[in-house]
């Protein structure tokens, strides 16, 4: 196992950037995201607008790689829409469970491809798509009624 | 590596990740000797068949078999009778066994049930729930600086009201050897049943269950060289027979009726469907083998490696070690941290070196409040580990401050 492609310096620098480790004014979603078992805990918050992520931030607990996975998603998915955002996280988790590789198709991901080798790593993955699998549920839960009302 | 052991132990001479495997998750699981793999598949070769049950000779000997290795478990630990000894799974379910068949039963609302803080999720968990179903109360005993159930709390948390007391031989986070004595002296001052967890204490340390005078021992095979699904409950002859069955079913019946059963005597009563004889017969071959080694060089090995352990890590400024102040009653544990790294982050770097330790929790989730950490790293040793073993943690632990993109 190459530690250099996993610890890479991208996620060493976003595991101990604070920039977006705060509190939004206004969040529309405030949502816990648990792994239990290792004890990561992060709670995801965002602000969703006319369909669009305004912003979002983090607070918690957790490994590097969990950390740094939060932080790089959400400088990813700020400022795309729901339904982008949606894809985002499809392609992400189909990176890590490697039902995704090709490489034209996982360009999206922009700075969350360094997480790749994680797939390499099974006793990691959790902690790689925790915060993927909360700004699911985020954004499918308070946001994503709003916009159904509306239509 | 001067060691006679590992030559043993098949699994030990492999690699992980390139790597001699350096194996320090003892408190998890221990590897299985030879000896013991070889039994279990003796067993299955020659002698497979539902003991207690048939006519034939073969059954005779499955039964010959597994009653054989009761009485290696009665004299392991020195109980007074081999119908003391109830095979179970695991330490877990020698405790679920006790809530249900105990707790349920014998616990009013307004008792008392006392435990550690520094009990496993298996010693909680049951308790708590025993404690909710019944209208009793759950309280902790704390610990004093140096890890170990404090003196003042066995003092003021056993009171008339206590029903149970269950605590830890030897916590699997800290390694620290709980006064138990006091426990049971106190505990029986009051007229209260104690229940000692000896998942971590009966593969490290000689037991003499009469001498202690607790009223249940449980533990796990798995965690002595054996096979996993094999565990052992001890209890008083008295007690076990005022208890309700755990579980129904074949095995464990005198005689049947439309409308009632009568049930077996001990210990049949408690093991009601076919029995894992093969577990069995390999906790009777790890017993052997622990036996041969003997508890003496086994203790002294590890505390030699605890000693040199500790003395290395010291001298990393940027780790922060649980329950090493005092190592005089500690057992081949280590719980640490290193300085702004989360603990599976480090056993991913030692992971690629190599290196075995456990990161998270370790099932002891209300400890980790208490010691005020989320999660913390444990090494721990057997008799098997080396010298060799703990300089290679060492130098793996060194680099990953470096590797996560931090100066020493």
């Amino acid at each position: 196992m190459d530690l250099s492609g996993v610890y890479t310096e991208l996620i060493a620098e976003h595991n101990k950037s604070q920039h977006n480790k705060r509190h939004l004014k206004t969040p529309t979603a405030v949502l816990k995201g648990k792994n239990p078992s290792c004890g990561d805990e992060i709670t995801l918050e965002v602000e969703v607008l006319d369909g669009i992520i305004q912003d979002a931030a983090f607070h918690g607990i957790g490994c590097a790689i969990s950390q740094a996975s939060t932080s790089i998603m959400i400088d990813l998915v700020r400022g795309k829409s729901i339904g982008e955002a949606n894809d985002l996280i499809d392609t992400f988790i189909g990176m890590i469970k490697r039902e995704i590789t090709d490489e034209s198709e996982l360009a999206v991901l922009e700075d969350a491809l360094a997480l790749k080798n994680i797939s390499n790593m099974p006793a990691r993955v959790k902690c790689a798509v925790l915060s993927w699998h909360t700004l699911e549920s985020a954004i499918q839960s308070g946001p994503v009624k709003l916009l159904a009302d509306e239509r | 590596m001067s060691n006679e052991y590992r030559k043993d132990f098949p699994l030990l001479q492999q690699e992980m990740n390139g790597h001699p495997l350096v194996y320090l998750d003892n408190g998890a699981t221990t590897q299985k000797p030879a000896a013991v793999i070889d039994a279990v598949n003796t067993y299955y070769s020659r002698y497979n068949a539902n003991p207690h049950r048939g006519a034939y000779d073969l059954s005779v000997k499955a039964t010959d078999l597994y009653e054989h290795a009761r009485k290696r478990v009665k004299t392991f630990i020195n109980a007074r009778h081999g119908y003391e000894i109830v095979f179970t799974k695991n330490a877990s379910e020698s405790l679920n066994l006790l809530a249900y068949s105990y707790g349920m039963h014998f616990v009013e609302a307004g008792d008392e049930i006392v435990i550690s803080i520094a009990e496993h999720h298996s010693n909680l968990i049951p308790w708590q729930q025993v404690a909710k179903a019944r209208g009793a109360v759950l309280k902790y005993m704390y610990l004093d600086d140096d890890g170990r159930i404090a003196a003042a709390e066995i003092e003021n948390k056993i009171t008339a009201r206590t029903k149970i007391v269950a605590v830890t031989h030897v916590s699997n986070v800290l390694g620290i050897v709980n006064p138990v004595d006091a426990v049971v002296k106190k505990a029986h001052s009051v007229g209260a049943v104690v229940i000692i967890d000896g998942a971590q204490s009966v593969p490290h340390m000689k037991i003499d269950i009469q001498a202690l005078d607790a009223d249940f021992l449980v533990f796990s095979g798995h965690k002595m060289l054996s096979p996993m699904g094999i565990g052992v409950l001890y209890g008083k002859a008295e007690l076990l027979d005022k208890m309700p069955p755990f579980l129904f079913g074949g095995d464990m019946i005198e005689y049947v009726e439309e409308q009632d059963a009568t049930f077996a005597p001990l210990p049949a009563k408690f093991e009601a469907g076919t029995q894992n004889v093969g577990g069995a017969v390999g906790l009777a071959a790890a017993i052997d083998y622990i036996n041969q080694v003997g508890f003496v060089e086994i203790e002294r090995r590890e505390k030699e490696l605890i000693a040199y352990a500790v003395a290395k890590l010291k001298e990393l400024p940027y780790i922060e070690l649980y329950g090493c102040t005092d190592l005089k009653d500690k057992t081949g544990v280590i719980t640490f941290n290193i300085k702004d790294i989360h603990p599976h982050d480090v056993a991913s770097i030692l992971d690629a070196d190599g290196v075995a330790i456990r990161a998270g929790h370790h099932c002891a989730q209300p400890l980790m409040k208490y010691l005020k950490v989320n999660a913390t790293c444990r090494a721990s040793f057997y008799f098997y580990n080396t010298r060799a073993e703990i300089d290679q943690l060492l130098a793996s632990l060194q680099k990953v401050r470096g590797v996560m993109g931090f100066g020493s």
